[in-house]
């Protein structure tokens, strides 16, 4: 029987997930290998040198470039603070002398005499690096971060927004099919992961966010929805610098769509439980999903058999393989692969692809392109 | 690398390594006449967990060489070299030479600068992109940031390298080097690889050069290149766009896993995919001394490469890259940039928005599905055509003439004076589009592709449309640096797939009068006849075939000739045939939407767009 590759996102309740933390520029680590981190300790930390402020004295004085070192009252290295008299000129017999009064602190990083710029470097800032998955350093890469591995439950998503958010996970709805309306974000859900249902309206996440819930998590959204949320219209899928008070997860895609049965029950499984969640996805080479990542306690689940790394994995689609149909006409269907034609045909749009059979769960029998399939499931 | 006598190449082998499939393509000397014969591909394999492009390449020349029945790879997983023919009962095996381009990985990220944005700094931005690059932000003294905001963005950009302009030589020194200052509290850091210095090209006023270099400290690489501007009138492309090169292979590609063993097998240096693609696009314009267009649509961008006559009759090239107006990846973005009311003029019926926004980001999200439905190939190609047209505007507000320029004039000039920077993109000067990417070369009818074209481009007179048959440009372009003749006789050949010709008239009038009467005349096309303003008709006229047509534009309308001037052209044909079009330029549809849906259903229905197309049937 045929088979094919087709790309799935991963659902499992169990697997060893390996976090690589690295700090943007080299900085300090400050755990060692075997140590057991919190998903919120800082494991790593930097400073990123301040903003930089060119400050063109030769304009502000009326001075030739190659005048300025001599006028200059602080030197290369030294302290400013605002206020301070940065430079002054020598003036005509001593007289009318001008002067320039910083309005930045920092330290002078150079002066110049072929434009008569002066650099002038703020404070720095503190970047730090949370181990986001509590577990072990399994690996430490001086100067630029650790490896943290796990045993966590973990669910991709296919799109998010806003960042890195920590909390227990608090289920709203009631089964996968209900829909994450505005009236089921109570009071108790602050600094919570809450987990919905169906599609999510823009109100229910307004109300998230003055409720001070960390992240909503359901099956689906509208695209007016997220503009509204977002205030602009999302033009390509690289997202997780967003700063809107709440990280937002779909695991399913846009419009009326339910969350995957399989994807709920094991949330629902694991609801009171510590998560930490990330929505940054990134749709290009090198793909990023949004991730939940649920730790389970050392020893209680056998995670031999479940070795990954928690990456966008391709699985083997063949007849029996549970898929979901991911392009309209058909949308959200989900059924069993039921045929494997090799033969390429011809579709609907006159295009000439290979196809495959889905035994829909209502009984039907639809023919769609493999293209448009994912594997459900982990 | 060997060097070997052209004479003596028979076997070629290219591979084109992109960010998602690593192509292959097998060229042969049959009868003295090189022709491309086989093709394979297989994924990319630059990331994890291979890690080493090479295996990509191996995969797809294998798949090749099976193709081909010839032994490609050796047991070592080596390319074999050179080519032997069939001896003692074994299969031909190996090639002459091994060639390959590169957009993996992203492709090749530059930033550039300058000191006036229109001046110096479009000047490195054109060496940049005519490299291959894509071109992430332009700095210059003029770009209405703030210095401290400048500062702030270099910092945010992790470039592969940065090419500085600014200055003519013997020019402005203080506006460069305050340009310097700029990037160097900044320390940009490269994309790739923690281990290596931020590479920096300067290609500006050389007497700036030495207070540049004392700008920078150790934590960028800084070599010194003739200026890209020497004086306003002319540009100088070609150090800078040699060094970029070098610095690819150099930095970036040796930095990409696998790389090094790559740069070791090809026999001729890796070139950035696009540059590629822009150097046999220039080659087939000079051997045919004509205006091309060329335009490759992906799934997250779209590039456009041109080829006019620049103000003193020599060959300009232009490329540019829309890098958010894409099919899959970039297909909301083109929505929003466009409106979804743009992009549903094109749609022959109704459909709800808030179900084809849902839709749009879906595709998004997983951009590698296709269209099951007509409606949904219907709406694709709506999307197409307004991600081609945006592109195409970026590029003809690009390519301009060299902006700063005094120009002397007579008094004859009084009522013809042009300012500099005019674009020298001319539609009615254009001879050939080409077209190649996903969305156009996989259309279900080519008669898709032809419209699509039209309809975005808007080309007039008369223009040849074809399609790149697999994506070939790429191989060709880095094998016209090697072995020219074999690049162009394989372009010609095999490469290109003719759609057919365009005849279109420019002006406007009201709908249904007369925009110009036709006399066709060839072996196996013959007819004559009027086209009213709003028409579009397609006449059968075969790969291979030409006819004669003789035009006469109404008053108002011109066809090439000028308004009203009667035009007589041979034109050729393709799998498409002979398109007349009368639907005037610039190309206006109807605002109201049931009025333009009635019309866009009419030349649809005229060009056989959906002919055929229904229900899934398994053919």
């Amino acid at each position: 029987m045929a088979t094919a590759y087709t790309p799935g996102l991963q659902v499992t309740d169990c697997m060893r997930y390996r976090a690589r933390r690295v700090l943007p520029i080299a900085g300090d680590v400050l755990v060692a290998v075997g140590d057991r981190v919190g998903a919120r300790d800082v494991v790593a930390k930097t400073e990123l040198p301040g903003d930089a402020t060119p400050i063109n004295l030769a304009n502000q004085l009326s001075l030739m470039p190659a005048d300025v070192p001599e006028c200059m009252l602080k030197q290369e290295g030294d302290r400013v603070e605002v206020g301070d008299v940065l430079a002054r000129t020598k003036g005509i017999f001593g007289m009318f002398k001008a002067e320039y009064v910083s309005k930045v602190s920092g330290v002078i990083e150079s002066v110049s005499h072929v434009t008569g710029q002066v650099i002038i470097r703020g404070e720095s800032i503190p970047v730090e690096v949370r181990a986001f998955a509590a577990g072990e350093v399994v690996e430490v890469m001086p100067g630029e971060g650790v490896i943290v591995e796990a045993d966590v439950s973990f669910v991709q998503g296919i799109f998010g927004i806003g960042g890195e958010a920590f909390g227990p996970i608090v289920m709203a709805c009631q089964d996968h099919t209900q829909e994450f309306s505005a009236d089921l974000i109570r009071d108790d859900m602050r600094g919570a992961i809450v987990i919905g249902g169906a599609r999510m309206p823009g109100e229910t996440i307004r109300r998230a966010i003055d409720f001070g819930v960390a992240a909503v998590i359901s099956g689906g959204m509208d695209d007016s929805d997220l503009k509204d949320v977002l205030g602009y219209d999302l033009g390509v899928a690289v997202t997780g610098t967003e700063r809107i008070g709440i990280t937002v997860i779909i695991t399913e895609g846009f419009g009326e769509i339910a969350m995957a049965q399989k994807t709920f029950a094991l949330l629902a499984s694991r609801a009171g439980a510590e998560a930490a969640v990330n929505g940054a996805t990134q749709i290009r080479a090198g793909v990023l999903r949004p991730e939940i990542v649920i730790p389970v306690d050392a020893g209680t689940t056998d995670t031999s058999t479940h070795a990954s790394t928690g990456t966008h994995i391709a699985s083997v689609l063949e007849p029996g393989t549970s898929v979901r149909i991911i392009r309209d006409p058909y949308f959200g269907v989900i059924g069993t692969v039921a045929g494997l034609p090799s033969e390429p045909m011809v579709l609907g749009s006159g295009s000439k692809a290979r196809v495959l059979e889905v035994a829909c769960e209502s009984g039907e029998k639809l023919t769609v392109p493999r293209a448009n399939v994912e594997i459900i499931g982990g | 690398m060997t060097t070997l006598n052209p004479d003596q190449i028979n076997v070629i082998l290219a591979t084109d390594c992109g960010s998602t499939t690593t192509k292959a393509i097998l060229i042969e000397k049959i009868d003295g006449q090189y022709r491309q014969t086989h093709r394979g591909e297989a994924p990319t394999t630059v990331e994890q967990p291979v890690a080493d492009v090479t295996a990509g390449v191996i995969n797809a020349a294998t798949e090749v060489g099976e193709l081909a029945g010839r032994r490609l790879v050796n047991e070592q997983g080596q390319i074999i070299r050179p080519a032997k023919p069939a001896s003692g009962g074994q299969p031909p095996e190996g090639c002459d030479i091994y060639i390959s381009t590169s957009s993996a990985g992203g492709g090749l990220q530059m930033l550039v600068t300058g000191v006036v944005r229109e001046m110096t700094a479009a000047s490195a931005k054109r060496a940049a992109l005519g490299a291959g690059a894509i071109v992430m932000d332009t700095i210059a003294s003029n770009d209405r940031r703030k210095p401290h905001e400048q500062i702030q963005r270099i910092r945010e950009l992790r470039p592969d390298m940065i090419l500085m302009s600014g200055g003519t030589d013997g020019g402005t020194i203080e506006h460069v080097v305050e340009i310097a200052e700029l990037i160097a509290p900044a320390k940009p850091q490269p994309r790739f690889g923690t281990g290596y210095r931020m590479p920096v090209i300067y290609a500006g006023n050389k007497e700036a050069a030495k207070f540049v270099a004392e700008t920078f400290d150790d934590s960028v690489d800084l070599t010194v290149v003739e200026n890209i501007r020497p004086v306003l009138e002319r540009e100088n492309l070609g150090p800078a766009r040699d060094q970029i090169h070098d610095v690819f292979l150099e930095h970036v590609m040796a930095h990409a896993p696998g790389y090094d063993k790559l740069i070791d097998w090809t026999d001729a240096p890796i070139m950035p995919t696009p540059g590629a693609v822009g150097d046999i696009l220039q080659q087939i314009a000079k051997a045919r001394g004509i205006n091309v267009v060329g335009v490759d649509i992906g799934g997250a961008t779209t590039d456009v490469f041109s080829v006019f006559d620049g103000p003193e009759g020599e060959p300009v090239f232009n490329r540019t890259v829309s890098a958010n107006l894409g099919m899959s990846y970039s297909i909301s973005n083109v929505c929003a940039e466009a409106g979804m009311p743009s992009v549903l003029r094109w749609v022959h019926f109704d459909m709800d928005e808030r179900e084809l926004r849902n839709r749009v980001k879906n595709k998004m999200i997983r951009p590698t599905t296709i269209p099951q439905t007509l409606e949904a190939l219907v709406f694709e190609q709506a999307v197409s055509r307004e991600a081609l047209r945006l592109a195409y505007i970026q590029h003809r507000e690009f390519a301009t003439t060299l902006k700063g320029v005094q120009q002397q004039r007579t008094v004859g000039d009084t009522f013809s004076q042009q300012k500099s920077g005019q674009s020298i993109v001319d539609n009615m000067k254009l001879d050939l589009l080409v077209a190649s990417g996903g969305v156009l070369s996989h259309a279900p009818r080519m008669e898709q592709t032809a419209s699509m074209l039209i309809d975005a481009f808007e080309p007039e007179g008369v223009t040849e449309l074809a399609k790149d048959s697999i994506f070939m440009m790429p191989h060709l372009g880095v094998l016209a640096s090697v072995h020219s003749r074999a690049a162009l006789e394989v372009f010609e050949k095999d490469c290109l797939i003719y759609l057919g010709t365009c005849v279109a008239a420019k002006g406007r009038t009201k709908p249904g009068k007369q925009c110009f009467s036709y006399e066709i005349s060839g072996s196996t096309l013959n007819e004559r006849g009027e086209m009213s303003f709003g028409d579009v008709r397609l006449f059968p006229l075969g790969l291979g075939e030409t006819a004669r047509i003789t035009v006469e534009p109404a008053r108002g309308f011109d066809v090439g000739g000028g308004p009203g001037k009667r035009v007589e052209r041979e034109v050729r044909g393709g799998t498409v045939g002979l398109i007349l079009d009368a639907r005037g330029r610039p190309l206006i549809l109807p605002e109201d939407r049931a009025e333009c849906r009635r019309t866009v259903k009419e030349w649809s229905e005229s060009l056989r767009l959906y002919e055929g197309s229904g229900s899934p049937r398994r053919r």
